[in-house]
């Protein structure tokens, strides 16, 4: 019997007439799946629809179909359930997938709508008028005090503690040094430093080469403590503290050992070839007052820069929330259950946790409830898809968003899911040097500026229709905001008014 | 809205009412009392910019045998309402008089409610046994009555000062409420435009809490942020009018948490990153930074331009880029301000200076230390 | 375009108007019955508030207002000259197409928008967004020429025509505001000093006058003198910068197809 009985995905269909031979998609090919025996032979079982081969080949031979095989259809019985039993029944284990959530589960987002202006209010030309974006993020006073100063103006009594300033409210969400090779580091950092934002180191630490854009990076402590001494912690602009990720509440990480090569040895402070394993939750922290002393520590050792608590959206996120403000969180990072991951067992990722969308709004509303929604910034991250997904979540009550899964396709990800394999042909979510050397961190920072340029563009905008010229009267303003054939129920908990009201 | 059902007769559905408006306002900063037939000519120079869908008036200094007494006015849909509110009042509040508004009723002020007002102060047991001041004891009272008592509305609540409004011609608005007999040292003036619902008693300007009064001009397009950052601090804006944020923001900023007006304005229109980044002095920029960082919920934004009163001045001011006009001028003791200089010269036809103030910039006018 | 009217100069017949008080509607329904009954030259007297005053006039009548008019003043005016004693309000020649508005005072806000002929001259200070998206076309250039000082957004998306600003005036304000030129992608702004390089909008630049800037100016300033009353006695042509766009399409690149 063959071993799995699993019929390849798709199908690669190489036009021998117009192939001139060149082997350039046999070296492209991150997963092997061409050789070159007199004519170019693709291997289809291997075939991940990369399109790295697609893109590379100069004579456009190459194209990549889905598996026309037919399936006898029962939609209790979707054909990937059928191919997750047939492969689990071939050997033991979870289903290892990467990337998001890939399940048709209801979005949000694509049920809100935004307002604009007609008449009563003008609207605003963001091309010519002023239009601001400008973020802090970090606690801010709940009042601040003043006197005169002699001169006949004022000073402040009270300062406002350390924040971190951003140009546009769009930061790089936390992706380890290990799951994506150091090029991508290198691509966020110098990115994030002409747009005046950050990147978030992930849990893999933070290559000393990277450490010069310090007031542009959030350097990460998550369970493993990789790569975490004093010197990391300060060569940021502020440390998160990871307890969850959208992708994998309650999950711990596993980097594999032959992703543990020399400098990302180094870089995490283990030997090269160990598996580096995060626990599940910070051995440290069992309750919130322990998270509290972990947050305090940081500080100490930082000498009070913002601390960021980073925690997957799950049922009971809004009360979380509440305890992580008052623990002397700074910034909180929501991840919705759509959020990214390098690998995660598909049944976490696809099952468990709550959208962003809902997450945001139950938080922002608590905290607002408690009168402490000051205490701190929140990120909104996992699932920002478009300027007008930044839009809707600041709308319902985000500081900030964070971009994972669409910073690494602007830098040429197809999002084919096999980050965990380290084959990625894209030398993205590969430690491979003949693979990572494919991604010019150059190139790939000019692609996350124009994207983020773009999207900033977008956003301003959109500001302009809806008649505000500063991102600060979006953030919250659910009024501004109708739904769309969303439930009643789901529209209540996001107090959004549905169209027509 | 847990109120929704209450105010049925008065408003049609919960939504946030705009509106683009006439304003004029002016005060005499040696305390002069002037008669309330000035301001309604002002206003009538300007009553294009209204549709007769609300006009309004805030005097002050116009109940001197009153003046250590909150000054209730209060509208009642209904005697029944009227009865279930005096309760409340009596339970919480001395009662030093009371009576019905003085009007005159004329034809372009149709279905009027029944209009009271009382003037009283917190009784001191409950002061004692709540641990609040009188001011913040009142701000609960309206706040309670506005939202608990169906069909009943407190619209002014200041000490030595009334706010005055119906739906109307602002001119006939005064007309009906006697303002000719009423002298004050400030007087604000407002002629409405409503945008998206036909006008209500309550939703016409001036919007007040204690001793502010505000008229306003433009639509408040942060409103949903603007509304709920005030939520944090216990005031519930009950009117569904955008305006009513303007009139909080100043309670909570100035009155509670005890900010300097002009610094006020300045988180109400904050200027843009670009001047504060352009500041040369390190101490001014880093307190407009913190201005903007802790308070960018309260930045109004959209159009605006308003006239705020309050009881020892009154303070005129401009969204951050000016897209509603103001204009103000001085002779003498006397601040002008108003939507238009044709409102001003109506009244003071050869001020000594005359002006547009900058976008953002209050032109505010105080008695004189020793009034 | 303007209607052009035969009458000849020695039949100008003057008419006075008491406006004290009269509803802006009767009032304007009675100039256009003047101007229908042959008057040429209009005086109102006692002017307040009232708004529209010239609104869509196409004759070549003189009006001539003592008084504060209100908004609107000489919108959509094809024509007509309009001379103010007093100072103006908002929205002076909105969308003219010909025609000059005279204030002999200051004047408010957006003066002159999408104004695409005449002329309208300020003695003293102008509001916000002053000349905003006024174009020329064909042989119609518009010019606004202000004696005082400017607010913000001067010249705001000009796509044409001329403005003037002088600077004229005591307080200590810098002559004009913030966001100068923003967006302007056609036009020529003439200014009397340079202006702060913080103070200018993205898309323009400043540049010294040319021999046709100099004969522009030479012409329009002694009649805007003349106008407005003013002693221009110390104003010299060669204290003057000019403000030019770089581009007659400065958004051609925020697009992807």
């Amino acid at each position: 019997m063959p071993g799995t009985m699993v019929p390849s995905e798709f199908i690669i269909n190489i036009d021998q007439e117009r192939c001139r031979r060149c082997k350039r998609c046999v070296m492209n090919c991150g997963f092997g799946a061409f050789e070159f025996k007199d004519r170019t032979i693709a291997d289809s079982s291997k075939c991940v629809a990369c399109h790295r081969c697609v893109v590379f080949c100069p004579e456009e031979a190459i194209t990549i179909g889905r598996n026309p095989l037919a399936f006898r259809e029962n939609p209790s019985w979707d054909v990937g359930l059928r191919k997750s039993i047939w492969r689990q029944a071939a050997t033991p284990g979870m289903i290892l997938t990467g990337m998001g959530n890939d399940l048709p589960w209801l979005n949000i987002f694509d049920h809100l709508l935004i307002d604009a202006c007609q008449v009563t209010n003008p609207s605003i030309d963001p091309l010519r008028e002023p239009m601001e974006l400008r973020t802090y993020l970090g606690r801010k006073p709940d009042h601040l005090e003043v006197e005169p100063n002699g001169n006949g103006g004022f000073g402040l009594k009270n300062k406002v503690s350390n924040n971190i300033r951003l140009e546009v409210p769009i930061m790089f969400s936390g992706m380890s040094y290990g799951s994506v090779s150091l090029n991508v580091h290198r691509a966020l950092a110098i990115a994030a430093e002409q747009l005046g934002t950050v990147m978030n180191t992930g849990e893999g630490g933070l290559h000393e080469e990277l450490y010069p854009y310090a007031d542009h990076i959030i350097v990460q402590c998550a369970s493993g403590r990789f790569g975490v001494h004093s010197k990391y912690l300060n060569a940021g602009a502020a440390v998160e503290i990871k307890i969850g990720q959208g992708a994998k509440p309650g999950i711990g990480g596993h980097l594999p050992g032959e992703k543990i090569g020399l400098d990302v040895s180094g870089t995490r402070m283990i030997p090269v070839g160990t598996d580096a394993l995060s626990p599940a939750p910070h051995h440290d922290i069992y309750s919130i007052e322990d998270l509290s002393q972990l947050i305090y520590a940081l500080k100490e050792a930082t000498d009070y820069k913002p601390i960021s608590v980073k925690i997957a959206s799950v049922h009971n996120v809004a009360a979380i929330a509440s305890g992580i403000a008052r623990a002397g969180a700074d910034i909180i990072y929501l991840d919705g259950f759509r959020g990214g991951t390098g690998a995660s067992p598909a049944v976490i990722r696809d099952h468990v946790g709550i959208p962003l969308e809902i997450a945001v709004a139950v938080v922002d509303e608590q905290l607002r409830k408690e009168g402490i929604r000051n205490l701190v910034s929140i990120i909104a991250a996992g699932g920002i898809r478009s300027s007008a997904d930044v839009a809707k979540v600041i709308a319902l009550g985000a500081d900030a968003v964070g971009i994972g899964t669409a910073a690494l396709i602007a830098m040429g990800c197809r999002v084919c899911q096999k980050c965990y394999t380290g084959n990625c042909s894209w030398g993205i979510a590969t430690q491979k040097p003949e693979l990572m050397g494919r991604l010019d961190p150059d190139w790939g920072a000019e692609r996350l500026v124009n994207l983020v340029d773009s999207w900033s563009t977008e956003l301003k905008e959109i500001l302009g229709a809806l008649g505000v010229n500063a991102v600060e009267s979006l953030r919250g303003n659910r009024e501004r905001l109708r739904t769309l054939g969303l439930d009643a129920t789901t529209a209540e908990i996001l107090d959004v008014k549905p169209a027509g009201r | 809205m847990a109120f929704g059902d209450q105010y049925k007769k008065w408003k049609v559905d919960d939504f946030k009412v705009s509106s683009a408006c006439g304003l004029s306002g002016f005060i005499s900063r040696d305390g002069h009392l002037t008669g309330g037939e000035v301001i309604i000519e002002s206003m009538r120079v300007i009553r294009e910019r209204g549709n007769g869908l609300g006009g309004g008036f805030a005097g002050y200094g116009i109940y001197p045998k009153h003046e250590e007494h909150y000054a209730l006015h209060i509208m009642f849909e209904d005697a029944n309402g009227k009865s279930r509110c005096e309760e409340l009042l009596e339970e919480s509040l001395e009662v030093e008089a009371s009576e019905e508004m003085p009007t005159m009723p004329i034809p372009q002020i149709q279905a009027p409610p029944i209009l009271w007002r009382y003037f009283a102060v917190p009784r001191r047991e409950k002061l004692t046994a709540e641990g609040l001041s009188a001011d913040d004891f009142m701000v609960r009272l309206v706040m309670a009555i506005n939202t608990t008592v169906p069909g009943t509305f407190v619209f002014s609540s200041g000490k030595n000062m009334g706010v005055f409004k119906a739906v109307g011609f602002a001119e006939d608005v005064g007309e009906f409420f006697r303002i000719p007999d009423y002298s004050a040292y400030t007087w604000i003036g407002h002629g409405r435009f409503p945008t998206n619902t036909p006008g209500w008693w309550g939703g016409a300007h001036p919007f007040n809490i204690l001793d502010w009064a505000v008229v306003h001009n433009g639509e408040i397009s942060s409103y949903g942020i603007n509304k709920r950052y005030l939520e944090m601090f216990g005031y519930h804006c009950t009117l569904l009018t955008d305006t009513e944020v303007m009139a909080y923001l100043f309670d909570l900023l100035v009155r509670k948490q005890g900010l300097p007006l002009p610094i006020a304005c300045k988180i109400l229109a904050a200027p843009f990153w670009k001047s504060i980044d352009e500041d040369d002095d390190p101490a001014e920029k880093e307190l407009l930074e913190s201005l903007r960082m802790t308070y960018g919920s309260a930045l109004v934004n959209g159009p605006f331009a308003v006239i705020v009163g309050y009881s020892r001045g009154m303070v005129g001011l401009n969204d951050r880029v000016k897209l509603r006009p103001l204009v103000a001028a001085t002779k003498d003791e006397l601040l002008y301000v108003s939507s238009e200089e044709s409102a001003i010269r109506q009244i003071c036809p050869r001020p000594d200076r005359v002006w547009a103030p900058p976008a953002g910039q209050p032109v505010i006018g105080e008695l004189k230390g020793d009034v | 375009m303007a209607k052009t009217y035969t009458r000849r100069e020695s039949e100008v017949r003057t008419v006075t108007v008491d406006a004290k008080g009269v509803y802006y509607r009767d009032l304007n329904s009675r100039v256009r019955e003047l101007i229908d009954g042959g008057y040429t030259e209009i005086v109102l007297d006692g002017v307040n508030g009232q708004r529209y005053i010239g609104d869509g006039l196409t004759d070549s009548v003189n009006i001539i207002i003592n008084g504060v008019p209100g908004n609107d003043l000489g919108a959509f005016m094809d024509g007509p000259t309009i001379t103010v004693n007093d100072n103006a309000q908002d929205c002076v020649g909105n969308t003219m197409n010909s025609g000059k508005i005279v204030v002999r005072g200051h004047a408010g806000d957006v003066i002159g928008y999408g104004m695409r002929g005449g002329k309208i001259f300020i003695r003293d200070d102008v509001g916000y967004r002053v000349g905003i998206h006024m174009k020329s076309f064909k042989e119609q250039v518009p010019i606004i020429v202000a004696g005082g000082k400017a607010g913000d957004f001067f010249g705001e998306y000009m796509a044409g025509g001329v403005i003037v600003l002088l600077g004229f005036g005591e307080d200590e304000r810098p002559v004009v505001g913030d966001y100068l030129g923003t967006g302007m992608h056609g036009g020529a702004i003439y200014m009397r000093g340079e202006p702060e390089q913080h103070l200018l909008g993205k898309e323009v630049s400043v540049s010294p006058l040319d021999s046709e800037d100099r004969k522009l100016l030479e012409v329009v300033l002694p009649e805007f003198f003349k106008d407005t009353l003013t002693d221009g006695a110390g104003v010299d042509i060669s204290d003057f910068i000019k403000l030019r766009p770089f581009s007659h399409r400065p958004y051609g690149s925020k697009y992807v197809y």
